[in-house]
């Protein structure tokens, strides 16, 4: 992709590495927020998150005897990989210097990263739960993960590519087309986006009840900064999800290439998607109930099955 | 003008309907359903002159269509229609003063049975190919509340499954004249006429090849279910066992050939365009594989309804196998195959129906003797065995003999694998016929005297066929033959 | 090819079908069931009516009509009142083995879909794909039929497959002769109510609904 002003690309990709790191616990922040008005809860705000990085980052970190290097290192990783994932996912504009990195597989490979390192680290104490957690965890992640590959199959196959920029280019600055399978793909990624990020149905993120929990059982054996970098990682995770999927299905109102003009009013939709998409969420985790852990590999199926069809009905259609 | 006997044909069932439906409970609805399927044999009868001698004609806005080919098959169904209704005048009687049916249950039956009778016409006379599968369609929900009457266990099961099995069938169908229409539309263009089968049959060899195929496969699985073919037949056998036996007279002799007629229409159409064998060489698989199946099955029945019920699989796996071969003298014997089996299958039903009633089961085992107590319905049984077992002088030996021959012209390796099948065919029906007509009995005497005069009669008419074919009738075979090809 | 938003629009609402099929597929809940059936009426009525108003064929309006009447409005509500009547409202089905069926399905939707290619490169016709789409949903429902072991789940596999039927007749190819529409919708309305006769006369037989006691009929 032609490159007309290298300076001010490389600006807003700062630019957009740091927005997203300030945003993420703000979406958090903002799900929770929408999730305690819907449940006729006054919220703790929006700025809790926030509260809770800083509160556990002032703290002395404790840390197992057993513990190995791995262990400590995992929560910088993990950061690292969600840090890049949400940085590189175009956002704002589909020419920044990273996106040629933006590879939907690469994508899919930075959180399997991510994965494996945080289920080892949860295993490395040799806790009960640790291992409890990690297991489940690779049983959801063993499911969403083809689900998520089918459906960002389904988007590169309009777009002939799998380089997200230039999906995003192909789907939001091309003349505008119904897919139906895109719109198969998105009910997939929304059930994939819930069990990835330990959202209800499948997991309870608030809860630490040793019957269902999955990510939270992981973990356990954190505190401190170690817990901060892990929850802040969460944060980013989730805010990488919705931008992708904000990326794959409603990509409007994104800059064009070699418009940076654009890029304010870019960053104003993009606040206003993450607000929706936040508010969306919280409702549809209100809606729902927590279903038992063994019912998650039948509603991950759905995702997959959904994901599948999709690709099927665009080699039918050809849409 | 054939409007007149086709209007005749097709309001005398109607009207019939309506009026059983509002008197079928008084004594006089089994004279009254006799009566109109009379009124419709004497239509039909005139129909058939007309057409016979006047050549294919349109009707009614190009509605209904009538051709040598199937206004024989309207004459042979009007017939056994009135035949049966003979039959079934005094064997409900029976059934009701034995206790196994109240009123409101003949009611039912004797509106359903004209509406059937109707259904069946429509099918037959159609020209549209949507219309001939409403109407097949509305032969089996006429049929279906006929064969649970009894309101068995078995009864309802074995209803349930004709239901289920056939509309399942009939839908197939139904995407293969959605598909034919697919096709027709493109060289006809959208609206009324694109589904009429003369039409079709003008430029039938422009329809698109690859479609028709996918279509005819549709249809012939379709209709295929209403035929019997195996590996779809398994409604069938339970469906005679179970209902009434005039309706498995009925559906043995009538509704089989229907559902045939229908396929021979959309073989005639998939031939003309493809121009290979296609359609004739699944018909014969399918064809082939019904006699071979029910040949082995028929030698392991207990029950001697559903025995004959696999005999009727077996010829009209005949039938179709004798229509895939193509050719003046397969399809000619083919129809009259078609003619004899439904003369004699029903004859058959007939007499087993009132053995039925006087051995008071339908078990083989516990039927015997049927001589001693009552040698009409014992000889009749015992013709119509040999008849359709393919023993000369018999019609069924001729048009078997015909297709046997030309199976061994044409394709000499099925020549042996049928010869077997009938060979096991006429060893397990006759075994078992033989003591149920021979033998001490234990039967009863029956209130109602039994009507066997449309045994005989259609016994006659086989033997007839067999012995000496009429001019006048070997010559409108030809003719139905050379239209199908 | 660029496609107007019409033919995208069918094409959505085929997928949508495609998917409620699916949904019944693996749904246990009977009530939910018959609810499905419903919306895969009104889906069917929406793509009716709109073929009508891109190909300007006015008996598709009475067609979209009649589908609007009989599969959104009467069946539905026969069938709530049969199951009210029959006192199997709340009745929850035991299907074994979801994913597999699902997995057959996938399976029965590629069949299809071959099956159908040939015939949508031949079509000059926009919808062209909607063939393969109807298919598969027969075929499905016809899974479905398989699958379940109650009177009244069989029933909707069938109506459901002669959605996809009405489907193939209307969307793929512009529509039937009114008079064969008329025919089916009517054999389809008797058939309801004749199934409905069946329901009473099974359970007063078996006294349930449960098609397992219907097994008797074999040859051994």
């Amino acid at each position: 992709m032609e490159n007309t002003n290298p300076t001010l690309g490389i600006l807003f990709q700062l630019y957009q590495s740091l927005l997203v790191v300030l945003l993420a616990p703000l979406l958090t922040g903002w799900v929770n927020q929408c999730r305690a008005w819907l449940q006729n809860r006054s919220g703790p705000g929006l700025l809790q998150p926030f509260r809770t990085l800083r509160k556990l980052f002032h703290k002395d970190a404790v840390i197992a005897h057993n513990a190995s290097p791995l262990f400590r290192v995992t929560p910088y990783i993990l950061f690292g990989c969600m840090w890049l994932a949400a940085a590189i996912i175009p956002i704002i504009a589909v020419d920044l210097p990273f996106s040629p990195a933006a590879d939907v597989i690469a994508l899919v490979g930075v959180f399997a990263l991510a994965r494996m390192f945080i289920a080892l680290a949860a295993m490395d104490i040799g806790t009960a739960f640790g291992s409890l957690g990690a297991r489940r965890e690779m049983l959801v992640s063993f499911l969403a993960e083809p689900a998520l590959l089918m459906v960002l199959f389904s988007a590169s196959l309009i777009s002939h590519s799998t380089q997200l920029p230039r999906i995003v280019e192909v789907l939001a600055h091309q003349q505008f087309v119904l897919y139906p399978s895109l719109a198969f793909a998105a009910l997939a990624f929304v059930i994939v986006l819930l069990a990835e990020n330990a959202r209800i149905p499948v997991d309870n993120p608030s809860t630490h009840l040793e019957l269902t929990m999955i990510h939270e059982a992981m973990i356990l054996e954190y505190s401190a900064r170690h817990l901060a970098l892990i929850e802040w990682a969460g944060s980013l995770k989730l805010f990488a999800y919705i931008s992708l999927g904000i990326a794959l299905f409603f990509p409007h109102g994104i800059a064009e290439v070699g418009n940076w003009g654009a890029v304010p009013a870019a960053i104003l939709a993009l606040l206003g998607k993450l607000l929706l998409a936040g508010a969306g969420l919280a409702l549809l985790e209100t809606l729902l109930a927590k279903m038992r852990i063994f019912r998650a590999p039948e509603f991950l199926g759905t995702a997959f099955l959904l994901a599948v069809l999709g690709l099927l009905i665009h080699f039918l259609l050809g849409a | 003008m054939i409007d007149l006997q086709l209007t005749a044909l097709l309001l005398a069932p109607l009207l019939g309907g309506l009026l059983l439906t509002l008197f079928g409970s008084r004594n006089w609805a089994a004279e009254l359903n006799s009566l109109m399927s009379f009124c419709t044999f004497a239509a039909a009868v005139a129909l058939t002159v007309r057409v016979v001698e006047a050549g294919p004609q349109v009707a009614f806005n190009e509605q209904f269509f009538i051709d040598q080919f199937n206004v024989f098959l309207v004459a042979l169904t009007a017939f056994i229609a009135f035949t049966t209704s003979l039959f079934s005048r005094p064997y409900m009687r029976i059934e009701q003063d034995h206790g196994r049916l109240s009123t409101p249950m003949l009611h039912l039956y004797y509106s359903m049975y004209q509406l059937f009778t109707l259904a069946m016409l429509v099918a037959l006379t159609a020209n549209n190919m949507g219309i001939i599968w409403v109407a097949m369609e509305a032969a089996t929900l006429t049929t279906v509340l006929l064969v649970s009457l009894y309101r068995t266990p078995a009864s309802l099961e074995a209803a349930w499954k004709y239901f289920i099995l056939c509309g399942v069938g009939i839908a197939l169908a139904l995407f293969g004249t959605i598909l034919l229409y697919f096709a027709a539309e493109r060289v006809l263009g959208q609206g009324g006429t694109a589904l009429l089968w003369t039409h079709l049959n003008e430029v039938k060899g422009e329809l698109e090849p690859t479609v028709l195929k996918l279509a005819f496969i549709f249809l012939l699985v379709g209709y295929g279910t209403k035929i019997g073919l195996v590996p779809l037949h398994s409604w069938l056998p339970d469906a005679h066992a179970e209902g009434p036996t005039p309706v498995s007279a009925v559906l043995s002799g009538l509704l089989l050939n229907v559902a045939l007629c229908a396929v021979m229409r959309s073989k005639v159409l998939v031939d003309g365009s493809l121009e290979t064998h296609f359609a004739g060489n699944l018909m014969m698989g399918f064809g082939l594989l019904s006699v071979v199946v029910a040949a082995l099955f028929l030698s392991r029945q207990k029950d001697i309804k559903r025995m004959f019920a696999y005999s009727s699989i077996e010829h009209m796996g005949l039938i179709t196998f004798s229509f895939g071969m193509g050719g003046p003298v397969a399809t000619f014997a083919a129809l009259l195959h078609m003619t004899v089996h439904s003369l004699t299958k029903s004859a058959i039903f007939f007499a087993v129906g009132h053995a039925v009633q006087k051995a008071g089961t339908q078990q083989m085992e516990n039927i015997r003797g049927m001589l001693q107590i009552s040698p009409t319905v014992g000889w009749g049984l015992m013709l119509g065995t040999f008849a359709i077992l393919g023993m000369p002088p018999f019609g069924v030996f001729a048009s078997e003999f015909l297709i046997i021959t030309t199976a061994m012209h044409d394709h000499p390796w099925t020549t042996p694998i049928l010869l077997a099948a009938l060979g096991i065919a006429f060893a397990a029906i006759f075994g078992r016929v033989q003591p149920i007509v021979f033998g001490e009995t234990t039967a009863r005497r029956l209130p109602h005297p039994p009507a066997l005069l449309p045994v005989f009669a259609h016994l006659l008419l086989v033997l007839i066929l067999g012995l000496y074919m009429p001019p006048y009738l070997a010559n409108w075979y030809r003719q139905a033959a050379a239209l199908l090809g | 090819m660029p496609m107007t938003y019409t033919v995208q629009f069918i094409n959505l609402l085929a997928a949508i079908l495609l998917l409620i099929v699916f949904a019944m597929l693996s749904q246990r809940r009977i009530l939910s069931l018959i609810n499905l059936f419903a919306w895969q009426g009104l889906v069917l009525s929406v793509s009716t009516f709109v073929v009508a108003y891109s190909t300007v064929q006015h008996h598709l309006y009475y067609s979209a009509a009649l589908t609007l009447l009989l599969k959104v409005l009467v069946l539905p509500w026969l069938l709530h009142r049969l199951i009210r009547k029959l006192n199997v409202r709340w009745d929850v089905e035991t299907l074994i083995n979801i994913p597999t069926t699902m997995l057959v399905g996938i399976a029965l939707v590629i069949f299809s879909f071959n099956l159908a290619t040939p015939i949508s490169e031949l079509s000059e016709s926009i919808t062209r794909g909607l063939i393969g789409i109807a298919l598969a949903s027969v075929l499905l429902s016809l899974l479905m039929m398989l699958t379940r072991r109650k009177a009244i789940s069989q029933v909707v596999g069938f109506l459901s497959m002669e959605n996809g039927l009405f489907f193939a007749a209307t969307s793929a190819t512009h529509g039937m002769p009114l008079v064969v529409e008329l025919g089916i919708a009517l054999d389809v309305l008797v058939a309801t109510f004749i199934f409905g006769i069946f329901f009473f006369q099974i359970r007063e037989t078996f006294d349930s609904l449960d098609i397992t006691h219907m097994e008797k009929l074999k040859d051994d």
